[in-house]
C-alpha cells in the first residue's frame, strides 16, 4: 500500500486539537491523542458514549479541517452489503444484455465453429461485471478517495452482527473484495471512525480492530468552551450560568441527562428570549429543550429554583 | 497479544514522558469498553502508581531513620561464634533495610518475588504464606542466627546490637508485607472476586446472606449481559418455498432475466416477548426477586416484558418497574401483595379474566412459584389453556422435586401442562432457564 504523507494538522496532539478548534470543535487531550494514534497505527477508532456529547460531530469537524470529504454510514437494522459496500447497476446490465442480444449476431458472424463464439462470447463476460456496472456505497467510496477521507460508520451497534463481520475485512486491511471483480484497495485509507451509543455489545472481533474512545459528558469548563464557540454572542454571565445549570442537571436522577447538543439548543433558545440572566420564570418555560421525558420534568420541577440560586452564586 | 502489539507501538508513537500521555494512549489501545476503560484506570494507577508514593513514605522514613541510626551506635560486628557466611549475609540484609533508594530495594524485593513467584498470588489468605517464602528467600535465618547469639550472651552491647537487628527485620519484614500487598491488589484481587462470584453464583438464593446480595446484583447484571450477547444474534433462516420475487429478479438481472438462482423470501424471527407469573407470598419472594432482576437486566433482549405478582390475587407490576424503579417496586410488591394467603386457582383465573389477551402465540409464559394453593381448587385447566395459548410455558420451582405433591402441593398435577418444569435456586439455574426461553426465539 502507497501510504502518502498525512496532512500536517495530523502530525501531533497539539495540532489535532488546534486544526478541530478551528472548526469549531473543543477537542479534549484524550480525542486528539486517540486520533493521533489512530493516524500512526492506521487503526480505526470506535467512539461510545452517551447521545449528543459530539461523537458524530467529531468525524464532521475532522473532515471539515483537514479538508476531507466526508463519507457517512448511518447504520440501522437490516443493513446489508448492497447498501454499504456496493450494488451492481441492474438496469444498467439489463440494458446492456438488450444491446448484446442485438450485436450479437455480428459479434459471432464469422465465428464458424461453437468453440470460437463461446471464445468470443467470454470476452464479453469481463465487460459485464466490471467496475463500469459497480454503484459505489458508502464504503466502497472511502477506498476510492484520490486523496484521504473520513469515514463515519454512524451507531454501529444498530446493525446486526453479520454486518460486523462484513467490516472486518475493510477496517483492518482497507480493502473491499468483490467476488466478481477482486479485491479494490484503498490507495489512500481512510480515517475511520465508528460510533456507538452501546444498545448492544459489540463483538470481540471488531473491537480488536479499533481504538477506543470514549467521550462522555464534559466537564464545566469545556462546556463553556464548547457553547461559546456554538453560540457566538452569548454573554459571559449567561454562559457560566446556563453550564452551571446543566451540569447541576446532569446530577439529578433522571431518564435522560441533557447533552451537550441540547446545551447549545438551549443557549441558544435563551439567545433568542433575550434573557441575561438565568431566573427560575425563564427556565421552566425553555426547559422543554433540555429535557425529552414528561417524567423529567417533574422529577426537576421541584429543584429548579435550588439549581437555579446554585448556578447563578457561584 | 495484537493489542500488546499495538500499545508498543502506540506508546512508540506518542512517547511516555507524560504520564497522563501514557495512560490516555494506553487507555485508547487496550480498553475496550466504558467498564473496561475504568478497570484499566484504577490498574494503571496501581501499578505505576507505587514507587512515587513509597519514594514519600519511604523518604520520610529515612529521615527517621537517619536520625536514629545516627544516634544510635554503628551496626554490629561480627563476634566468637557468629558464622561467617551469616555475618556477610545479615551484612547485605542490613543494608537493604536501610536503603535510601526505594527503587533499588524495589529491584532487590522484585528479583525475590520472581524468584518465589508471589505474582501467583490469587487470594488474601495467601499473602502471609508469600511474604514467610519471600523472608525465607532473602536469607532472613542468617540475620536470625546471629540475632540467637546475641540473646545468648546477654551483656549490654549484644542486647543493643540485637535491636539493631531485630528493627532491621522488622523493617524488612513490614517492606515485604507492603509489596506483597500490592502485588496482592494488581494480580489476586480479580481472581478472588470471580472466585466468589462463582460461589454465589451457584449458592441457594434462599441462603444469601446481605453481603451476597449486593454481590449477587452485579452478577446478575453480568449474566444477563451475557445471555443477552448470546441470543443477540438474529438469524433469518430461510424457508422453503417462498420466493422473493423482486430480489429475483434483480438477481439474475445478469442472465437477461432468466431466473437462474432463485431469492427465497426470509422469515422474521419474532421478538422475545414474556410474561412473568410470580408468587410472591412467603417464602418464594426471595426467588422472585432475583427472577424479576434477571428479566430486567434484560429487558434489551426481552423488549416486551409483563410481570404480574400474586398471592391470593394476580396485580399487574410492570407499570411499578417503570416508574418506580426496581428496589422500590419489589419493597411495594413484597408490601401490598406478598401478605395474602397463596390461592394459585384464582390468581390463574385473573390471568384469564383479565390479561387473557397479553398471551398469545409468541409469548412465554414463566410461573414462579411453590405450587402450593392451600387446599383451593389449583384450576389445572386454566394452566392447561396457557399452554395451548403461548409458545412457551415454564413452570420455576425453588422447592425441591422429593417435597412435590406432598401436603397442599400441586407441582404434580400442574407439571404436566408446562412445557418445562425446572427445580431452581440459584442464579446459575435462573440463568438456565430464561436461556431455554430465549432459545425459542433464536
Amino acid at each position: 500500500m502507497s501510504s502518502p504523507k498525512p496532512p500536517e494538522a495530523l502530525s501531533s496532539i497539539e495540532t489535532i486539537s488546534a486544526a478541530l478548534s478551528s472548526v469549531g470543535y473543543i477537542s479534549t487531550r484524550q480525542i486528539s491523542t486517540a486520533i493521533h494514534i489512530g493516524q500512526h497505527l492506521r487503526k480505526p477508532i470506535l467512539i461510545e458514549g452517551p447521545a449528543g456529547v459530539g461523537k458524530t460531530d467529531l468525524a464532521r469537524s475532522l473532515a471539515q479541517s483537514l479538508d476531507y470529504p466526508l463519507l457517512r454510514l448511518q447504520c440501522y437494522e437490516g443493513l446489508d452489503e448492497s447498501k454499504a459496500i456496493y450494488e451492481w447497476k441492474y438496469g444498467k446490465q439489463l440494458l446492456y444484455t438488450q444491446i448484446l442480444k442485438e450485436k450479437i449476431g455480428d459479434v459471432l458472424q464469422d465465428a464458424d465453429t461453437l468453440e470460437a463464439s463461446i471464445e468470443r462470447l467470454s470476452g464479453f463476460q469481463d465487460v459485464f461485471f466490471s467496475r463500469e456496472f459497480l454503484e459505489s456505497r458508502p464504503l466502497l467510496k472511502a477506498m476510492e478517495q484520490p486523496s484521504g477521507s473520513v469515514l463515519l460508520i454512524d451507531e454501529i451497534d444498530k446493525s446486526d452482527e453479520e454486518f460486523e463481520a462484513l467490516l472486518l475485512e475493510i477496517l483492518s486491511d482497507y480493502q473491499i473484495t468483490v467476488p466478481e471483480i477482486g479485491t479494490i484497495e484503498a490507495d489512500h485509507p481512510p480515517i475511520v471512525m465508528l460510533t456507538s451509543n452501546n444498545s448492544r455489545e459489540l463483538g470481540d472481533a471488531l473491537k480488536r480492530r479499533c481504538l477506543h474512545l470514549h467521550i462522555g459528558f464534559p466537564q464545566a469548563e469545556r462546556e463553556e468552551e464548547i457553547v461559546r464557540a456554538r453560540v457566538p454572542g452569548i454573554s459571559d454571565t449567561l454562559l457560566t450560568q446556563l453550564v452551571g445549570f446543566v451540569q447541576g442537571l446532569r446530577e439529578q436522577d433522571l431518564r435522560k441527562l441533557p447533552s451537550i447538543s441540547e446545551t447549545i439548543d438551549w443557549a441558544r433558545t435563551l439567545l433568542l428570549m433575550h434573557a441575561n440572566e438565568l431566573d427560575p420564570q425563564i427556565v421552566r418555560d425553555s426547559l422543554n429543550v433540555l429535557l425529552k421525558h414528561q417524567s423529567d420534568f417533574a422529577a426537576v420541577d421541584g429543584e429548579i429554583d435550588n439549581l437555579v440560586r446554585q448556578a447563578t452564586e457561584s | 497479544m495484537t493489542e500488546a502489539i499495538d500499545a508498543t507501538r502506540a506508546v512508540g508513537v506518542t512517547g511516555y514522558a507524560d504520564r497522563t500521555i501514557l495512560k490516555d494512549t494506553l487507555n485508547i489501545v487496550l480498553a475496550k469498553s466504558e467498564e473496561e476503560s475504568d478497570i484499566f484506570s484504577q490498574m494503571f494507577d496501581t501499578y505505576f502508581a507505587m514507587p512515587e508514593t513509597r519514594q514519600k513514605q519511604s523518604s520520610d522514613q529515612d529521615q527517621e531513620k537517619d536520625q536514629e541510626t545516627s544516634s544510635e551506635s554503628p551496626d554490629f560486628s561480627a563476634r566468637d561464634g557468629d558464622d561467617p557466611n551469616d555475618v556477610q549475609a545479615t551484612q547485605s540484609l542490613m543494608r537493604l533495610a536501610s536503603q535510601r533508594s526505594s527503587e533499588e530495594r524495589m529491584a532487590t524485593l522484585q528479583r525475590i518475588s520472581d524468584a518465589v513467584g508471589v505474582d501467583d498470588i490469587r487470594f488474601a489468605s495467601q499473602r502471609s504464606y508469600y511474604s514467610r517464602q519471600m523472608m525465607r528467600e532473602m536469607n532472613v535465618e542468617a540475620l536470625e542466627n546471629l540475632l540467637k547469639n546475641r540473646f545468648e550472651d546477654g551483656s549490654e552491647e549484644a542486647k543493643s546490637e540485637a535491636d539493631t537487628l531485630m528493627k532491621a527485620r522488622s523493617q524488612l519484614q513490614s517492606a515485604v508485607r507492603e509489596y506483597i500487598d500490592h502485588r496482592f491488589e494488581i494480580f489476586g484481587r480479580a481472581a478472588t472476586q470471580t472466585f466468589l462470584n462463582d460461589i454465589v453464583a451457584n449458592r441457594e438464593i434462599g441462603e444469601l446472606d446481605g453481603r451476597d446480595l449486593a454481590r449477587m446484583k452485579v452478577l446478575i447484571a453480568r449474566m444477563a449481559k451475557k445471555l443477552a450477547s448470546q441470543h443477540s444474534r438474529r438469524r433469518r433462516p430461510r424457508q422453503r418455498g417462498m420466493i422473493d420475487v423482486p430480489r429475483t429478479l434483480r438477481k439474475n438481472a445478469g442472465h437477461g432475466g432468466v431466473p437462474f438462482d432463485l431469492v427465497l423470501k426470509r422469515k422474521r424471527l419474532d421478538k422475545p416477548k414474556v410474561v412473568a407469573i410470580c408468587d410472591v407470598s412467603g417464602s418464594v419472594s426471595r426467588y422472585v426477586r432475583f427472577l424479576l432482576m434477571f428479566l430486567y437486566s434484560l429487558n434489551e433482549t426481552i423488549p416486551r416484558l409483563n410481570a404480574y405478582a400474586f398471592s391470593s390475587q394476580l396485580t399487574d407490576v410492570s407499570d411499578w418497574f417503570d416508574q418506580m424503579g426496581f428496589e422500590p417496586a419489589m419493597k411495594r410488591i413484597i408490601r401490598d401483595i406478598g401478605s395474602g394467603s397463596t390461592d394459585y386457582g384464582q390468581s390463574l383465573l385473573d390471568v384469564k379474566t383479565q390479561y387473557w389477551d397479553q398471551i398469545d402465540r409468541r409469548t412465554s409464559v414463566i410461573i414462579l412459584g411453590d405450587g402450593r394453593s392451600n387446599q383451593t381448587d389449583p384450576r389445572v385447566d386454566i394452566l392447561a389453556q396457557i399452554e395451548q395459548r403461548a409458545k412457551r410455558l415454564i413452570w420455576l420451582c425453588p422447592e425441591d422435586p422429593r417435597r412435590w405433591g406432598t401436603g397442599d402441593s400441586c407441582m404434580l398435577r400442574y407439571a404436566p401442562h408446562c412445557h418445562s418444569v425446572a427445580h431452581c435456586t440459584s442464579a446459575n439455574d435462573l440463568a438456565v432457564a430464561l436461556d431455554q426461553v430465549l432459545r425459542a426465539y433464536d
